[in-house]
């Protein structure tokens, strides 16, 4: 048995690997390692699958302390990121978050980042770990001409995510947990306990709180589909923080989850991962991202003239596809047209396909003769998703084959899978 | 990690253990642990021949893929139906339930060239 793709996990420490704070905890805990972007992070504690339900159904514990956490300072902080970035920042009240995204001149994108407004004066950008070094030069490079400095504090900060449908009840138990007493509270928190805070907590909007009396913000923001919270701790405290978290949460179900599942997770969710969905020369119009580019905000921002020319109109799209049986598509399988009269619209497989599309599903390797052999996409990310029990992907492909129920092929290592694009995403929660 | 000592081992991380003449095939612990939660697997027909070194399979996790090849030559007499309702055993009894096929083998003096037990765990670091 040798894996076609290369061997995720390593069961030892690795000598170059950047070490999370809460390394000897997930050591402790039996977890098996990745390299992710130069760090060594728990891909699983014991089943990627237990841990992807886990989640789903109870909560599950992330460390994410691999993220880069990059602070704008100064009274034209606001400026300096609407400068620097797609989206308008400067229209975010103190405590509200935004997703948003880092361009070249180009379009391209850089990164995809969260951003929250912490002060007045200060705002909190998180990068993805491989994008760290990336996204601290091109804020410094481009707030060197406002009143706002830019400082890299990734090394000071761990981050820890609690997510699922008990993680707000989980955290709000969570002792010596608290709200913090200063001037960068928003004034309606002051007052009340912090369960009552926690759970008035909205969507993408944090609070200042304090662990063991230190600084900690919380934040109602994740990457899984699920409700929960993020937690940027020092990472003196993060070690504490996570065992108190595991230890309040067990009864309900809580178990550490690791970044196998993390991905299942987000890629039901919908949610592109950077070096996947998006790159350099994806343009967020491409990625489905074109509502995160403030185009009516004043001023220039980086990749302004580019995104107003738009991208050419046979550039290839992003659309979700989702399958019938077991097998998945993978990042850099070809997708093919289904060709019209192919045949191969008999059904034939074990399973209704799951789409919009109606019986899509041949026996596989009935397209294999089918039309042409030139792509007209790419998948970029795919798994079996643990919720649905069918196979779903992200791909890239011809704007023309991009609407919802257009019968696809996938070329699953020689076999071409019948797949159907589908509404993204492909699991959203009940909310209540 | 326990490596049971009743069967031989390919560096492909594959145990093939003899009686008579069937060899019964699977992949190890340390192979299983590797893929993480195995989601899917593709086996070979009953009747199929399977050539040493040839792939007659794939094993799916949610992460990647990874391809069975056949450690010894001869008819594949069984493949594990259970294995295929339920994949999960793959990881919860690699050396057991989680079987993948059976082969008839033409020479089962060959399987005295495979790793024995002492030489696959010092393949994989012994005990990590």
């Amino acid at each position: 048995m040798v894996p076609s793709a290369p061997l995720d996990a390593s069961p030892a420490p690795k000598g170059s690997a950047r070490l999370s704070p809460l390394n000897d905890a997930h050591i402790a805990a039996g977890a098996s390692f990745t390299d992710f972007a130069g760090w060594q992070m728990p891909v699983r504690y014991s089943s990627d699958l237990a841990e992807h339900r886990a989640v789903r159904t109870a909560a599950g514990l992330f460390d994410l302390s691999h993220m880069g956490e990059i602070v704008v300072l100064g009274p034209q902080a606001a400026e300096a990121l609407d400068h620097a970035l797609a989206g308008r920042l400067s229209a975010l009240e103190l405590g509200q978050a935004k997703y948003s995204l880092l361009l070249n001149d180009a379009g391209g994108i850089l990164d995809d980042l969260v951003v929250y407004r912490t002060g007045a004066d200060r705002y909190l950008v998180v990068a993805n770990a491989a994008n760290r070094q990336t996204v601290a030069d091109a804020l410094t490079q481009r707030a060197a001409s406002f009143e706002a400095d830019v400082y890299d504090e990734s090394d000071d900060i761990a981050l820890i995510a609690i997510q699922g449908p008990r993680a707000l009840e989980i955290l709000q138990n969570v002792p010596e947990l608290g709200i913090e007493a200063g001037a960068d509270v928003p004034e309606d928190f002051e007052e009340k306990d912090i369960e009552q805070a926690l759970a008035e907590l909205k969507y993408y909007r944090s609070l200042s709180g304090t662990y063991l009396d230190h600084p900690v913000l919380i934040a109602r923001t994740g990457y899984t589909g699920e409700d929960g919270f993020e937690l940027y701790v020092s990472p003196d405290d993060a070690p504490a923080l996570w065992s108190a978290l595991l230890e309040t949460g067990a009864g309900a179900g809580l178990i550490p989850a690791g970044l196998a599942s993390r991905d299942t997770l987000r890629l039901e969710a919908g949610m592109p991962l950077y070096g996947h969905e998006l790159t350099t020369s994806t343009l967020p119009s491409q990625a489905g991202l074109g509502r995160v580019v403030a185009l009516s905000k004043p001023g220039d921002f980086v990749g302004r003239s580019a995104i107003e020319r738009g991208a050419p109109e046979d550039a290839r799209v992003l659309v979700g596809l989702a399958g019938s049986g077991k097998r998945a598509a993978r990042a850099g399988y070809a997708v093919h047209a289904r060709a019209a009269d192919g045949g191969s619209d008999a059904g034939a497989s074990d399973a209704g396909s799951p789409g919009a599309g109606g019986p899509e599903a041949g026996s596989p390797g009935a397209g294999a003769s089918d039309g042409s052999n030139t792509p007209v996409g790419e998948i970029t990310s795919g798994a079996l998703s643990p919720t649905l029990g069918h196979p779903i992907a992200l791909a890239y492909v011809d704007p023309a084959l991009a609407a919802v129920g257009t019968a696809l092929d996938v070329e699953v290592r020689g076999t071409r899978i019948p797949f159907t694009v589908v509404a993204l995403p492909f699991y959203s929660r009940k909310k209540n | 990690m326990a490596v049971p000592v009743d069967r031989r081992y390919t560096a492909e991380h594959e145990w093939v253990r003899l009686d008579g003449d069937t060899a019964t095939v699977g992949i190890t612990e340390y192979a299983a642990e590797k893929l993480g939660d195995v989601v899917f697997v593709d086996l070979p027909q009953a009747g199929s021949e399977a050539a040493e070194g040839s792939v007659v399979g794939e094993i799916e996790s949610t992460k990647s893929v990874g391809e069975l090849f056949a450690p010894v030559t001869g008819e594949v007499v069984e493949a594990n139906d259970a294995v295929a309702s339920s994949p999960e055993l793959v990881n919860s009894d690699p050396y057991g339930e989680g079987w993948l096929i059976r082969v008839r083998v033409a020479e089962p003096a060959r399987l005295e060239e495979l790793l024995d037990a002492t030489a696959y765990a010092a393949l994989i670091g012994d005990g990590e």
